[in-house]
């Protein structure tokens, strides 16, 4: 069972731990360099990129403005097709219904295509209390799951482990889940791919139940959609006799057409691929094809709340890329842990405060831990401006009276007054400077509480004299002043 | 064109070889310079840490500060986009179309590269964030930097990635913080450069902070540099 999150502590304590980690902080340079660089590529091939960007916002804008008219066409479409529907308000429901249905089929054990919808519920864990055992069938989940280990991605769950650290793993945990690693096994990427796939075989063809989430679901026809690379999705999809599809409501799009723009965006803005390997699209159940059963899961779980937010409702634009991570600076340092979600990076930073709130110390930091240099925003395929809503939920932590540093939250606000109150007043503001310049000489290189600041990096010394007064001066002499 | 310096608060008060700097520059082009005492922040660091109504309130002070001049020039790109790209949303539509970042000032409005600077030293660029992505300053400052005399201009790698600074990020997220900036030094001394020049005082305060941190022969020879600095330096009045 992967751990989970509860109890971690704020964003800047777990990323200054990161921070000082020397092999995590090589792979994941490595490792977001190399797909920045790769995504960078992928997208400059298309002429009309901007468009497409554009385009993705608008429908997703669109699509959110009337969700409650397209989740109803989407449900009516997947009864039509054969399929059942079922509400979920919140994670804990969602995963009491799921249990209920793998229960019901009588199965002790299913297998899991990547999801972050069942992760962000806690899926696994779930089933496993109720003596359900889940397999996650993606390469990298697979890694996290047998390594005990939480996700530090979106896309790539076990960026943060390295080729050497996977065969550890390997060798140590397959054969506690099942098949054991081959003997001998190194670290080459291939003899570590061909090793999940004999472990994972077993999985697909034994197993009954599969679970997923999905990319889309297009309400026109009622047709799930889930992009992937290796091909284990379209195993699960296809080869269990019940298929369990957990979806949060953001996930609908009106038609087809829509689809396409979206088609093009994520497999070029997640993996730098022009098309993703695996696409798999279903529409209910088929005789004689594919699952006997199918069930939809819609997952809200906060979503409807954030949905209720002006500024913060652009989030639910999300299509779970993984762009913004992988070109921000902040990510890259601190690895995905630190965000104590599912969510890292700078779309967790602004999705999990707004589905979990900002109760938590941990929750409450997420909205600090950005710079705000727009990376993030400048390759979003869907526009999601998260500076702007990292500011707004800054806003509402200060309504709050919370802050990352709680007990420092009231020196802040008494900071912000102060300062406030010294610009509003230029001539106060000239008095302070000519006091600070006077008594440079006596300022200490270390002040008490500016640890934050002197702990990495020396104060600049302050000027002789201010520009305001050097200007004052140079005015009434009439003559340039230096 | 009445013209007004918008020097910032930091530059006032910690770094005034700056504004000094740009009214030089400005005079030496035959531009009259006014500075309204008015001034003081724009309100950002409000701003950013979710304090919106003492933000309004230098936006204000800011705005009315700046009444009846056409043009509002300023040394800093982070201060610049934040008047052009929030005052709107804080009831202060009227300063965001009149404020110009320095290279924007002289490269659109005035239509000059070349402003008679000679500086005869190594030089790296690092584009802030706000300059680059809100105000969209492209490669006016390198423009600018590359037609001062005597001046080998080398690129930067991975430029276009945060010094780290961020305003209050810097003593929020310390760690994080100097990490991004220890890369940035880092990504300076391997140019070879002497100086690391920028359009922010705010940024290169705290790379200057990092690098006075730094070991090395080459963190020992670079020196942090604002942009309008160099572009004042001439032959009769060198900086050093």
């Amino acid at each position: 069972m992967s751990g989970t999150f509860l109890g971690m502590p704020a964003f800047p304590e777990a990323a200054g731990a990161a921070v000082a980690d020397p092999v995590l902080r090589a792979n994941l340079r490595h490792a977001t360099h190399t797909i920045r660089a790769k995504r960078e590529r992928a997208v400059a091939e298309l002429a009309d990129w901007e468009e497409l960007r554009q385009a993705g916002k608008e429908i997703k804008d669109r699509t959110l403005r009337r969700l409650d008219v397209y989740l109803l066409r989407l449900e009516e479409a997947v009864v039509a097709a054969g399929g059942t529907v079922h509400w979920a308000e919140d994670a804990e429901e969602a995963n009491r219904i799921v249990t209920g249905l793998v229960e019901a089929t009588g199965e002790r054990e299913v297998v899991k295509v990547k999801s972050m919808a069942t992760q962000e519920t806690g899926l696994n864990e779930a089933l496993a209390a109720a003596g359900i055992a889940a397999y996650e069938t993606d390469l990298a989940e697979l890694i996290v799951q047998l390594g005990d280990d939480r996700p530090s991605h979106i896309l790539v769950p076990a960026i943060h482990r390295n080729r050497g650290e996977v065969r550890d793993i390997f060798r140590e945990r397959m054969g506690d889940f099942g098949r054991p690693a081959p003997e001998g096994l190194t670290d080459e990427p291939a003899e570590l791919a061909e090793a999940a796939r004999l472990h994972l075989r077993e999985k697909f063809l034994r197993a009954r139940v599969g679970i997923s989430g999905a990319n889309f679901m297009v309400a026109e026809t009622g047709t799930l959609v889930v992009v992937e690379s290796e091909g284990n999705g379209r195993m699960c999809l296809t080869l269990p006799e019940t298929l369990i599809s957990v979806v949060g409501v953001e996930k609908v799009v009106p038609t087809w057409r829509d689809l396409e723009v979206f088609l093009q965006t994520l497999p070029r803005s997640s993996t730098a691929e022009r098309m993703n390997p695996y696409t798999s699209m279903w529409t209910g159940t088929a005789d004689g094809d594919g699952p006997r059963a199918f069930h939809l899961v819609l997952l809200d779980n906060g979503r409807t709340a954030a949905l209720a937010d002006a500024t913060g409702r652009q989030a639910l634009r999300c299509i779970r890329c993984s762009a913004c991570l992988n070109v921000c600076p902040v990510y890259e340092r601190a690895g995905g842990h630190a965000y104590g979600s599912v969510y890292p990076g700078p779309i967790g930073a602004i999705l999990t405060p707004q589905l979990r709130g900002t109760v938590s110390e941990l929750d409450a930091s997420l909205p600090y831990a950005s710079s705000l240099c727009g990376a993030c925003y400048e390759v979003c395929p869907v526009a999601i401006d998260i500076p702007e809503v990292l500011v707004a939920l800054r806003e509402r932590v200060v309504a709050e009276g919370g802050s990352p540093h709680r007990s420092g939250h009231r020196l802040e606000r008494a900071a912000m007054a102060a300062a406030t109150w010294v610009f509003d007043h230029p001539a106060a503001l000239a008095a302070g400077e000519r006091l600070a310049s006077a008594t440079r000489r006596l300022h200490p290189s270390r002040p008490l509480g500016a640890g934050a600041w002197t702990e990495g990096r020396s104060l600049p010394e302050l000027p002789e004299r201010s520009f305001r007064d050097w200007w004052r001066r140079r005015t009434r002499d009439g003559e340039e002043g230096s | 064109m009445r013209v007004a310096l918008f020097v910032t608060c930091v530059n006032d008060a910690v770094y005034p070889a700056t504004g000094i700097a740009v009214v030089r520059i400005l005079e030496r082009l035959g531009v009259a310079v006014g500075f309204p005492a008015a001034q003081s922040c724009c309100g950002q660091p409000q701003y950013n840490s979710g304090y919106r109504e003492q933000a309004r309130r230098l936006a204000r002070r800011t705005a009315r500060a700046f009444d009846g001049y056409s043009h509002v020039v300023t040394p800093s790109g982070s201060c610049a986009a934040m008047v052009r790209a929030h005052y709107a949303g804080l009831g202060e539509p009227g300063l965001g179309p009149r404020v110009y970042e320095l290279s924007e000032f002289l490269v659109d409005v005035l239509g000059v590269v070349d402003v008679g600077a000679v500086f005869p030293h190594r030089v790296t660029y690092h584009p802030s964030c706000h300059g680059l992505r809100l105000l969209g300053l492209g490669d006016r400052p390198r423009r600018l930097l590359a037609a001062v005399r005597g001046l080998e201009l080398v690129e930067l790698e991975g430029a276009e990635e945060c010094c780290g600074f961020g305003g209050t990020f810097a003593v929020k997220n310390p760690e994080v913080s100097v990490a991004m900036g220890r890369d940035k030094v880092g990504a300076a001394v391997a140019t070879g450069a002497e100086v690391l020049c920028g359009a922010d005082n705010s940024c290169l305060m705290h790379l200057e902070g990092v690098r006075a941190r730094t070991g090395g022969e080459g963190a020992a020879r670079l020196r942090t540099v604002h942009l309008a600095e160099i572009l004042a330096s001439t032959e009769e009045e060198p900086l050093r």
